[in-house]
């Protein structure tokens, strides 16, 4: 009879498992750490991604993008397309379909007036709205029934996944914002810092620039998820500090961006608590050649303009060849481990719009040498530097303070050295390099020096207005404050036309076409960017932590409801 | 009735008068701490100066052959390389050398320019009571200048047009030890203000003045020798601290260029090897160390040596 019970007892347990699995809440407390603390959970307040990041746990968009990066439906019904109807024809309205049902987490329902509300506050005139461009070009929002939002644009839009979609433009409801519009945004602090939202979890105590305690949300759509029943997300320290806590201390379960050197990378892992994520998205470690003269004998205001031509990177062979001399993979291997690789392009992901270009990742040092002879570039006199008319060729290449570009710089200054190239370096400290203070002679916008590194990226997955900050028009010059994204002033009317091009190009297939095309115009037919390593994000999870997926395109927490504890 | 004098009195009496230095060097030589430390310093000294004779890799040199270059990559000590290589192959030996030599430089030089200026506005304002005020005054807004933002300022403003005279190098070298020469001379100046206020009172000085000596001389034969103690001590402390804004302005980007060795850049550098290399931070940061400390000492016993008071007990 003892025996019957307890194999009874086991039966039941065994057929309880899997339905205790998939229960909510059933797996205790999950604790994520962000080497930067989250200061505010509207994203619309703040372009810090580690506060968008913090906010998407909580409020979500209509749609997000998921590891691929294509779109995936999260309070909607379907992915509104051409085919299905929810594009116009020609491409100037996008309508979305409400989930039926939806509550927020106060129990209220979700309707299409929250999102015209959304609009409303992001666009009004008095409000500093961090995320402004992805409402830019809409003529109006409209909520045609209380579960169908459409979306009107000034014109044909191509890519019409901008408003709503992705973690930088969430939902907010209606009810709770309501007095927050325009210049009162800010000082809704009970909104921002506790927002009602329809994702996964919401925040239960908010700790300023610390500590963000959050539960699952009673009312969230998949009565199975999350499966953690709260959630703690701590704030500060460094990427190395945040690595440890994951994979040598186990305080914490996940990690954000634990960028730390290779050596370490490998010597974290071989500990077995946990294991290092990495993917790739677009950001892309770069030189940029200056197409104008930095030299200090310039007058203010004409140095590093468009008036005074490069008097030696001009020349497309000496940008070539000092491209020709970088071994790429040396430096990924140096600086970036699983974290980074080397590319020649500077768009290098979605897969559509990447190039197949891969010329310049094997290094030829005699090849660059040849193309130097040939663009008159020789060392007459013998002391290993070359001359032309007299002139000698010599660089100075800036970057910002951080030990990796310390390394490339002295890798790099080893090779065009080898070259006969002089190369002088200086380090900037980051706050003034990327200040953008008109004032400072050192911003990499001014850029007085001949060629500099740092890196960039391009917010969501089209890549059209990333191409079109080489447009002449957006060079940083004395008229615009030093403003502007094209910053090594290249300047060509014919790619300036692909710019235009591109904006009234619908079809998916010609985008990609000519935003591959454009992105060789850049690099590999005119070596003015000269791109080194795709670097990818690095994040660290605990083994004990499930259902993590690495995601560039979005949220990297853009799928903590499907997160569970491996047991 | 004559008294012979004693042998060893007659034998004293006709040896030459002991000079003020050898007094002083006695008096030193009695400090042990100021021995061994003068014995660390010289070591040291001796040790940049020289030691890329003998060690002759160049400390920027990186194997150009991209599978050579990862295998020399954080070496351990061997005797192809003493303290082994970093973390992109370059001999941590040489690289100590090259970069002791700018940063005793930059420490010695900056500090002689703070105590010239610290001793000469401390003078100043102690013996000339007309200029003890705007002097004290001008002091006073030295102090409360905040430090780190003026070297920003000065650097920004100064550094292009200095490297283009000198050169990168030359120029940034003399234009930090300038920065921090100019921005660290107030305490040594209001200590020897103070000092000289004191002795200006003093019998001797009165007396001095009676017999109608002039100002200059009386400065430099009465005031001057009697505050050296003072000074002695803020040189030692000034060459410390000295090495170690060098080394803060270098972290900032604002110092020498990056590829140019520094002990303080070391130390840097090496703090994100400190868990798997930390002999990276360990030996910059002896040498930084040793040098302080022993020109403390050093300068411990100078103040014995040089203080009329002291020496001799």
């Amino acid at each position: 009879m003892k025996l019957k019970t307890a194999l009874m007892g086991a039966v039941a347990c065994f057929a309880m498992a899997p339905a205790a699995f998939a229960e909510r809440g059933a797996d205790g407390n999950v604790k994520v750490l962000y080497s930067q603390a989250v200061s505010i959970m509207n994203a619309y307040l703040s372009s810090g991604t580690k506060d968008v990041e913090a906010g998407s746990l909580v409020l979500e968009p209509l749609a997000g993008f998921n590891e691929a990066g294509d779109v995936i439906p999260r309070l909607v019904t379907e992915i509104p397309s051409v085919e299905n109807g929810g594009i116009s024809e020609d491409l100037t309205t996008i309508t979305w379909k409400l989930i039926p049902g939806l509550l927020w987490s106060d129990g209220t329902p979700v309707t299409a007036d929250d999102a015209v509300f959304t609009y409303e506050y992001c666009t009004h005139p008095e409000g500093g709205c961090a995320q402004a461009a992805r409402y830019e070009g809409i003529a109006s929002v409209e909520a045609v029934d209380p579960a169908t939002v459409k979306i009107t644009f000034d014109g044909p839009k191509p890519n019409p996944f901008t408003a709503f979609v992705g973690a930088t433009s969430p939902i907010l409801q209606k009810a709770q914002f309501a007095n927050c519009l325009g210049a009162a945004a800010p000082t809704c602090t009970e909104a921002n810092f506790n927002p009602i939202g329809t994702g996964p979890f919401v925040v239960t105590d908010f700790k300023v620039n610390d500590v963000v305690e959050m539960a699952a949300n009673p009312n969230y759509r998949d009565p199975a998820k999350p499966a953690f029943a709260t959630l703690t997300l701590k704030g500060g320290g460094d990427a190395a500090g945040a690595a440890r806590a994951v994979m040598e201390t186990g305080e914490f379960d996940y990690a954000w961006n634990t960028q730390i050197n290779p050596e370490l990378q490998a010597q974290m892992e071989a500990g077995g608590k946990g294991k290092f994520v990495n993917a790739f998205g677009t950001l892309v470690e770069r030189i940029e050649m200056n197409m104008t003269d930095p030299s200090a004998d310039l007058p203010e205001g004409e140095r590093a303009t468009a008036k005074h031509p490069h008097p030696i990177l001009s020349d497309l062979n000496v940008r070539k060849a000092l491209s020709m001399a970088i071994d790429r993979q040396l430096l990924v291997d140096v600086g970036y481990g699983a974290a980074g690789r080397a590319t020649c392009n500077l768009v290098p992901a979605p897969e559509i719009y990447a190039s197949p270009n891969t010329d310049c990742i094997a290094q030829d040092m005699e090849g660059a040498k040849a193309l130097l002879e040939q663009a008159g570039w020789t060392d007459s006199d013998g002391d290993g530097i070359r001359e032309k008319d007299g002139k000698k060729f010599t660089l100075l290449y800036q970057t910002s303070v951080n030990a990796v570009r310390q390394d490339f710089q002295a890798l790099i200054k080893g090779w065009w050295n080898e070259l006969g190239v002089e190369v002088e370096l200086k380090a900037i400290d980051g706050g003034v390099y990327f200040g953008g203070d008109p004032g400072s002679p050192d911003t990499f916008q001014k850029f007085y020096a001949d060629v500099e590194m740092y890196a960039n990226n391009f917010d969501g997955t089209d890549p059209e207005p990333y191409l079109a900050q080489y447009t002449c028009e957006k060079a940083p010059r004395p008229e615009t404050q030093w403003q502007g994204e094209n910053i090594n002033r290249f300047c060509d009317p014919a790619y300036d036309a692909m710019v235009v091009e591109l904006a009234q190009t619908r079809d998916m297939e010609a985008r990609g076409a000519l935003a591959r095309k454009m992105n060789e115009v850049l690099t590999k037919d005119t070596y003015v960017v000269v791109p080194l390593v795709d670097r990818g994000r690095l994040s660290a999870h605990s083994n004990t932590l499930g259902g993590v997926v690495l995601n560039t395109w979005d949220s990297e927490l853009w799928n903590a409801s499907d997160w569970f504890r491996v047991k | 009735m004559t008294d012979t004098l004693p042998a060893a009195a007659v034998e004293a009496a006709f040896k030459p008068p002991r000079s003020q230095w050898r007094d002083v060097w006695d008096q030193f030589r009695t400090h042990k701490g100021a021995m061994v430390g003068a014995v660390v310093l010289a070591l040291l000294i001796f040790f940049v100066l020289f030691g890329a004779f003998i060690w002759r890799i160049d400390p920027a040199f990186i194997e150009p052959d991209a599978v050579k270059m990862i295998r020399s990559r954080n070496q351990p000590p061997s005797w192809a390389h003493p303290l082994g290589t970093d973390q992109l192959g370059r001999d941590m030996l040489a690289r100590m050398i090259a970069g002791g030599r700018v940063s005793l430089a930059v420490g010695l030089t900056a500090m002689l320019i703070a105590i010239l200026l610290g001793t000469t506005v401390g003078v100043l304002a102690g013996y000339f009571r007309r200029l003890d005020g705007p002097l004290m005054r001008m002091t006073d807004l030295f102090l409360a200048l905040p430090l780190l933002p003026l070297l920003l300022v000065m650097v920004l403003l100064f550094r292009d047009k200095l490297a283009g005279v000198f050169g990168p190098e030359l120029g940034t070298f003399l234009l930090i030890v300038f920065a921090i020469g100019v921005t660290s001379w107030m305490q040594s100046a209001r200590i020897v203000r103070g000092e000289v206020l004191a002795l200006k009172e003093r019998e001797f000085v009165l007396a001095a003045r009676s017999i109608g000596t002039p100002s200059r001389r009386m400065i430099l034969r009465h005031i001057l020798p009697n505050v050296m103690s003072p000074i002695m001590v803020a040189a030692t402390l000034g060459i410390a601290s000295a090495i170690i804004t060098e080394s803060a302005l270098s972290f900032l980007g604002l110092g020498f260029p990056p590829d140019f060795p520094t002990w303080g850049r070391l130390l840097f550098d090496g703090v994100d090897y400190l868990q798997q290399y930390p002999e990276r931070v360990i030996w910059p940061g002896l040498a930084i160390s040793l040098t302080v400390l022993s020109v403390n000492y050093i300068g411990d016993g100078l103040r014995d040596a040089l203080d009329p008071r002291i020496r001799g007990r």
